[in-house]
Order: structure tokens, then sequence, then C-alpha cells
């Protein structure tokens, strides 16, 4: 029966390929080719950062030239904030998911979401076309004076790449809010939505209200760098300071939209893979609306050495540890979730658990930096380096990967082998490990960031980093492998392979164009697992209609 | 024998209080020397905040490693497991513990902050007030005035001064700050005592002394770091920045510029040497007397080794290591001529 079934299964619902480079403007294939972007650029600027561990493995600088080192390091940071973490978790997942979540039929402006995705190939091929001018080199933070004397034709790409994924950014959250808003269907009400779309929406919220002063600061240095003027520069009567301040003021948000989603989709796996309500619903819902609003006002963290005013330091550093109430909420809702669970352990599930274990990390290490009289050591140091990449790398990517593990069947009606999976596991959650945790000693003991070369009496410390970061390097391979061969000759998926409750897997794996033939009708809550109705409902999910036809005749 | 959980959980919380405690009284291998009295405090807060972080770390990965292993699906069952929505007043619970510790370590923070921003100048001021707010800090008075209004360190230092009785002049008289201007420039850094008008590529200091750094910048933001002192501050082009600080253990102790300043970021060290008072006397006597013989304050004594080493590779212009203070500070150089 799986077989006479299974060629009407691709004429039908498969979507050829063609699309996929196509300017469609179905969010399920636009939600594809973000992820799949997304991750081209994510293998090149790990690329890049193999180069700098490279360059750090050995005390001296001998491995780039400096002036290459530091564009190696900037161009790392802003392909993986720009054009890895944010549109893979908004772009991607938010486009894929959301509007399969609420029963919508695609998004609120289908026209508008295919144009946020095509800035971004073009853009990231700009960014490394800048390699041939010389690239960018003052860091993903770009501070003039700085930014305004080094290799200038890199400076004005990064400068117009930068607001051209800023506008993408804009058009995606403006998207996203509609369709959170108007499109769910009349019998899902907020308090019913999945908590990934909560998180979405104060995703969404952050596009908006902060991006665009991103793209202010971005105008004016690139004035200040084209033109001659001096908004930001000392010479000419400028503050440098100011920039910081219209930088940061979208840049710690970024923060946050490159974490909420991530935080939505563990909310998602983790009661689907323990077999148990979600704990606390409400608290974690809210509590995504509470850092979205937080995460606002307290920028000025990343500058309580540049010279801000006490009193300024202390409102950031009183905001800033307020954030982690609302975030340990999340963490401790998390662990009760998982405990007294059936706890299937799959690759998806181990990512998300690692997922909790490592962000608790980088959370941990945040409340310390947020500390002024602690920060004013450690600022600038190994120890950010180390806790910005437990919080993106144990936080954001390991929730990526834990998404792709669970979602793969739905996107592309195949099966991800679970036992590669395992492998790509075990080797990420070693390397990464390995990597960034001896970072934290490397910045406590004095080794500041952005340099080429470093005191020798770090050398050991680095080259365990370095070791680290060649076994995250390689751990790539398995799941590259594993998705490619899976997408074309994997296990076949059913619709609900792993009997979750929330609208998408109602529908075919992958879903059909337009996604619902008729509006559906919500009967359970997306987290009602341990019900006789869960039951029941799996049980509806695993009897498509085209299967009752076939068993008919 | 089945062993209650009650008493299962008061264990493991015990043990987890003890180990918390533990990491907290011991992490001093994770830090470098506290050369300064800020440095101690610091130090102090971040034993507290490692003992807190300690704490959650092992309840939060204790559970989750105990799930693991102990809420395994068994092959056999398909069933779902309990469903547990919610439970209110763990919620509570876990809401208010985090924000009772957040406001204490917040209050914390701000009180140790309080305690090393002795003289309350730490911030930035515009250059148009650098004057001004130079020769306030020269004359003392601010200093003594803000010292009765709260600062242990200094009133601390007056305690202990009686000891070193080698140098009593120095000891006797009020501790008045010895004032540094720091420069940073591409690669290196520049410190000119205004009382003595000596300038160097290195910064000394008398131990058990207060110290003002005015710290500015010429070409790009770097930021002056001294890892034993625990202490950071950007030097800013266009504004002057201030770091005060009692450096309390003699030794030599790096000078690392902490802020991306270009391609030679990473070799923008030089040394920072805290001296006894009679060292540190002797220094500046040698000083003075090397600048004497060299017709005026004519030459920068300690061009920092990793400048040398790389000057010509960077293509720095002549004038930049030509350590003549006509290209230095020109300023300077007029007011001597004059």
């Amino acid at each position: 029966m799986t077989q006479a079934q299974a060629p009407h299964l691709e004429d039908v619902e498969v979507t050829p390929w063609r699309e996929y480079f196509s300017f469609s403007t179905d969010h399920k294939v636009i939600g594809i080719q973000y992820l799949v972007t997304s991750f081209v650029f994510y293998l090149i600027g790990g690329l890049l950062a193999e180069l700098v561990r490279t360059e750090l493995a050995t005390p001296a600088s001998d491995f780039v030239p400096r002036e290459t080192y530091n564009e190696l390091f900037t161009m790392h940071a802003t392909i993986m904030i720009f054009l890895w973490i944010i549109p893979c978790l908004t772009g991607g997942f938010g486009n894929f998911l959301v509007p399969l979540m609420i029963g919508a039929r695609d998004m609120a402006f289908p026209k508008l979401n295919a144009i946020a995705f095509w800035i971004i190939p073009p853009t990231g091929v700009m960014f490394l076309l800048s390699f041939f001018v010389g690239p960018a080199s003052a860091g993903w933070t770009s501070y003039p004076p700085l930014s305004l004397i080094t290799n200038k034709a890199g400076e004005a790409i990064w400068i117009l790449g930068v607001i051209l994924l800023g506008t993408s950014s804009i058009m995606a959250g403006l998207n996203f809010l509609v369709t959170i808003l108007k499109m769910r269907i009349p019998s899902m009400t907020l308090n019913d939505m999945p908590l990934f779309c909560w998180a979405m929406l104060a995703t969404s919220a952050l596009q908006l209200i902060a991006t665009p002063v991103l793209t202010g600061a971005m105008v004016l240095l690139g004035f200040d760098l084209l033109v001659g003027t001096a908004f930001f520069n000392p010479t000419g009567g400028g503050d440098p300071i100011v920039y910081q301040h219209m930088f940061w003021f979208y840049s710690h948000p970024a923060v946050y939209i490159m974490i909420l989603p991530a935080f939505g989709l563990i909310s998602e796996i983790l009661p689907v893979h323990a077999r148990k309500p979600i704990f606390g619903y409400q608290a974690i819902a809210y509590s995504s609306i509470a850092i979205s609003f937080l995460g606002l006002i307290v920028w000025a963290h990343h500058m309580f050495t540049s010279g801000t005013p006490d009193w300024l330091r202390m409102f950031f550093m009183i905001a800033t540890m307020i954030i982690a109430v609302p975030t340990g909420i999340k963490v401790f809702s998390w662990v009760a979730t998982v405990w007294g669970g059936k706890l299937n352990l799959c690759s998806a599930m181990l990512f998300g658990m690692a997922f909790v274990s490592m962000f608790v990390v980088g959370g941990l290490s945040g409340v310390m930096v947020a500390s002024v009289p602690f920060d004013i050591h450690v600022h600038d140091t190994y120890f950010i380096v180390a806790h910005l990449h437990y919080v993106l790398f144990g936080g954001s990517v390991f929730g990526i990967y834990a998404g792709l593990y669970h979602w793969f069947p739905k996107m592309t009606g195949r099966m991800l082998n679970e036992w590669w999976g395992k492998v790509h596991f075990t080797l990420t959650f070693v390397g990464f490990n390995m990597c960034f945790l001896p970072m934290h000693i490397l910045g406590l003991q004095g080794m500041n960031r952005r340099i080429a070369e470093y005191d020798p009496k770090f050398a050991t410390i680095n080259l365990i980093c370095t070791i680290g970061s060649y076994i995250l390097a390689v751990s790539t391979i398995p799941f590259v492998v594993n998705a490619v061969w899976s997408w074309i000759a994997g296990a076949k998926a059913n619709s609900n392979p792993w009997k979750g409750l929330t609208l998408e897997w109602t529908v075919p794996s992958p879903p059909p164009v337009e996604n619902f033939d008729e509006d559906p009708v919500l009967v359970i809550g997306p987290y009602d697992y341990g019900t006789p109705k869960a039951l029941e409902v799996v049980a509806s999910t695993l009897a498509p209609p085209a299967l009752a036809v076939e068993g008919a005749e | 024998m089945k062993v209650p959980t009650a008493i299962l959980t008061l264990i493991v919380g015990i043990l987890i209080t003890l180990a918390s405690l533990w990491v907290g009284q011991n992490n001093g291998l994770l830090l470098p020397t506290a050369a300064a009295a800020e440095a101690v405090e610091i130090d102090t807060l971040f034993a507290a905040m490692m003992a807190i972080a300690t704490g959650l770390f092992l309840l939060v990965q204790g559970a989750l490693l105990y799930s693991f292993f102990a809420f395994r699906r068994r092959a056999d069952d398909q069933t779902d497991a309990a469903p547990v929505h919610g439970n209110v007043s763990l919620e509570i619970v876990w809401t208010a513990i985090p924000a009772a510790l957040v406001l204490w370590l917040g209050i914390y923070s701000f009180d140790v902050y309080q305690s090393i921003d002795s003289v309350g100048t730490m911030g930035a001021n515009h250059m148009a007030h650098k004057h001004e707010e130079m020769e306030m800090v020269a004359t003392g008075e601010s200093i003594s005035t803000s010292s009765i209004g709260g600062n242990s360190i200094l009133i601390a230092d007056q305690g202990n001064a009686p000891n070193s009785s080698t140098s009593p002049a120095v000891a006797t008289d009020i501790v008045e700050p010895l004032v540094v201007n720091v420069d940073g420039l591409q690669y290196a850094w520049l410190f000119t005592y205004p009382d003595t008008g000596i300038i160097s590529g290195e910064l000394h200091l008398p131990v058990n002394r207060p110290v003002t750094l005015n710290i500015s910048a010429r070409d790009v933001i770097h930021a002056f770091w001294v890892p034993e002192f625990r202490l950071k501050q950007d030097a800013v082009p266009g504004q002057v920045t201030h770091l005060n600080f009692q450096p309390t253990v003699e030794g030599t102790y790096p000078v690392i510029c902490a802020e991306l300043c270009g391609a030679y970021h990473g070799a923008m060290k030089t040394r920072s040497i805290v001296h006894s008072q009679v060292d540190y006397k002797a220094w500046v006597d040698s000083q003075i007397v090397a600048n004497a013989d060299s017709e005026a304050i004519a030459h920068m004594q300690d061009p920092p080794p990793t400048l040398e080493q790389h000057a010509a590779m960077m293509g720095m212009p002549d004038h930049l290591h030509d350590h003549t203070l006509s290209t230095l500070h020109p300023h300077l150089a007029q007011a001597t001529a004059n």
C-alpha cells in the first residue's frame, strides 16, 4: 500500500526543485529557501571562524597577515549574525511554521515575503565579493573612528549590506506581526497559540522597533565615510559614543531576535518528545513579551567602559539583571516539562535538552557581565567571547539543529537518519564545549579579544579551543551528508512522525500548497499530552484522507 | 531500603549549597593577582556571583541529567506521561527567588561600584572641561571631601601609611592622588606625569598611593586595561575619561589595549610597574636627571618594546616613532620653549 501510494504523493505534493530557485510566494518554499541559504552562509562563516582559530592556535601572528585576521573575525560575526542566525530562525522557521501553526494558508503579504528573502542572497554574495577589495575590518560593531579609516571600500559595502539586510528583516517582522495577529483561525485565541508563535510575536516587535535605528546609524556612518560629514568623527566635532548608542539600541535587541525564536522552537520540541504538556504555558508566553520589552532598555550594558555616566551605568545594570527573571522562568519551566516525562531521546530532543543546558551557562555568565564592577574587568575579553557563543551557539544554533531534526520530516516528507543524527550531536556537544568553555578562563586571566597574537602563557588553553573548533567543524559533515542523503532517499515520513498536537502535524508531509483544504478547527490545545483526547487527535492525523481512500479501494 | 524523597531532596540541596560555597571560596586560580585595592573588592563580588552561579548550574544541569537517565521512555511504552500543566506556587518560587537574587546582586554591585569609583569622576568629560577637571583633581580639596563621604580605601590607606617609614614625605602628607595623563595612539600608550613633566612609555606607579588616570586617545578608540587591577576604561578621541584606583602590590603587570584599534591591536601592550615608595622616587629622579641632560624634556624614556619592533613594518610615519617632544606633545614643547 505504501508503495502504491508513493508515486501519487510525489506527483501531487512534492514541490518541483525549480520552485526553490524562483520568486515563489509560497511561505513553505520561502521558509526552505531561507533555511538552505542561511545554512550555506553558516558553513562560510564557520570556515572564517576556523581560519581565526587556526591563527590563534599559536601565540604569534603567523598564519594570516594581521589585517586579514581583522577582516576574518569581522566577516565571521557579520555573516553568522545577519546571514545565518537571524534569517534562519525568523525567516526560515518563522516562515515555514507560523502559517501552519495558526491554520493559515500563507503569510499576510506573500510578495513582501518573497522580496524580503530575495534581498538576502545578493547581499550575501556582495559581502563575499568584498574580499576582493578588502572587506570591513573594524569588527562587526564597526565603531568609528576606526571603521572610517580602514578598508574604506569594504566598509562601504558592509554598511550597504547591513542596511539591506535590516530592510529585509523589517519586512519579515511586519509580515509576521500581521500574520500572527490577523490570520489565526477563528477558534484560536492568542492563549491557544503554540509558544513558537508567541516567540515570533515578541521577535517581530523587536525587529520593527529596533532595526530602523540601526539603519539610521548606518546611514550616518555612511555619510561620515563617503561624504566626509562628522556625525561620529571627533576631529570634526562629532561624537563616536553616539554611534555606540545607536548601534547597540539595535544590536542588543538583536540578541533577543536571535534567541527568542529558538526559545519558541524549544518550547515546541520538549513537550512532544517528553510526552508531557509544557509546564507553565502562560508564564513562558508572557516572559517572551517581557524579554522583548526589557531587551529594548538595556543596550548601554555593552558600553560600561565607554565613559558612560555613572547613573546610566547603574540604570542599565539593574535593567539587564532583571531580564534574568523572565529568562529564568523559561529555563525552569523547560526543566519541569522534561521532569517526569517519558523522554524519546531522539536527535531533536538531545539538541533540545542540550540547548537548555548550554543556554544556562550563557545566561549565568550574562548576569555576571551585567554587574558593572565585574564587567569593567572582563569587557572586551575572551570571557565575553565565551559568553556570547554560549548564548548564540549553545543557544541559537543548538535550537536551530533541534528544530531541523524535529521539522525535517514535515518540510521534506523524509526522515533524517537517527544514528548519524546522534553522531552529529555528540561531536557538536563535545567540540562546542571544548572550544568555548576554556575561553572563560582566558578572559578572566587577561586575554583580550580581537587580537591576532597573545601572551604565550595562554598558549595551551588556546590550543585546546582550536582543537575544539576543529571538532565542531567536523561535526557539520555528518549533518550535511545526512540532510542531503535523507532529502533524496531517506525513509518516507508520515504526516505526524512525532505524534505532535500542533496544527502543522495535521497536514501531510510535506504540506500541500495552501496547506489546508478547509480551515481547520481547533479541537485540542497545542500541548495537551497525556489525555485521551490527545490519543484521538494523533490517531486522526495518522490516517490522512489519501490513505483512507486507498484503504477503501 | 527506601529513602523518603524529602530527605533525598534535602541532601541534594545541602550538597549543591556546599559545592557552591566551595567554588565561591576557591576561584582564586581563575583570576590573576589582585594588585589594587579595587581588585580585591571586585574579586569578592565575583566570588559571590560564582557561588550563586554554581548553585544554579548544578541545580539545572543536575535536573536535566537526572531526567536524561531516569525518565527515558521504555521501548514498549507508547503512552504519554501524566498531564501536569503547571504549578502556581512552584512558579511563584522560581520567579521570586531569582528576582530577589538579582535585586541583591544589583545593590551589591552598586555598592562595590561606588566604592571603587572613589572620586566619583569615572566616566567622561568632554575636551572643553579637561583643564578645569584636572585642576580640580590636582588641588586635592575635592578629594578629601569625597574621601570623608565614604571612601574606605583612602582611609584604610592612611592607616597603613606609617608602615612605609622609609618615605615619610609621602606617608605623612594627606594622600594626594598621583595624576597621570594617559594617551592612546596606534599602537602605543604614552604616560605623562603633570607634576614632574615626565613622559614615559610605561606606567610607573608608587605602591599604596591613590592614582587618577586622565585617559584620552589621539586617533581611534583604545581601552586602557590592567588585568591585575581589574580596571578598564576606553580612551575615546575628543574626550577625557578617568580611572581612580590604588595599587597595593608591587610588581610588573601588562597594560593592554582592550578595544580593537587596528591591525596591530594585539601588539599594543606595555607594562605597568608598581614600585615601592623608595624605588618610585628613584625612578622619578632618574627621569628628571635624564630629561635635564638631554636639553629640556625632549625624550620619551621608555618606548614600548612592541612598538619598536613593529614600527617599520607598520609603515608608521617617522614622526610617530621619532620620540621628540615637539612631535608628541606640541603644546608642551611650546610651553617649554616659552
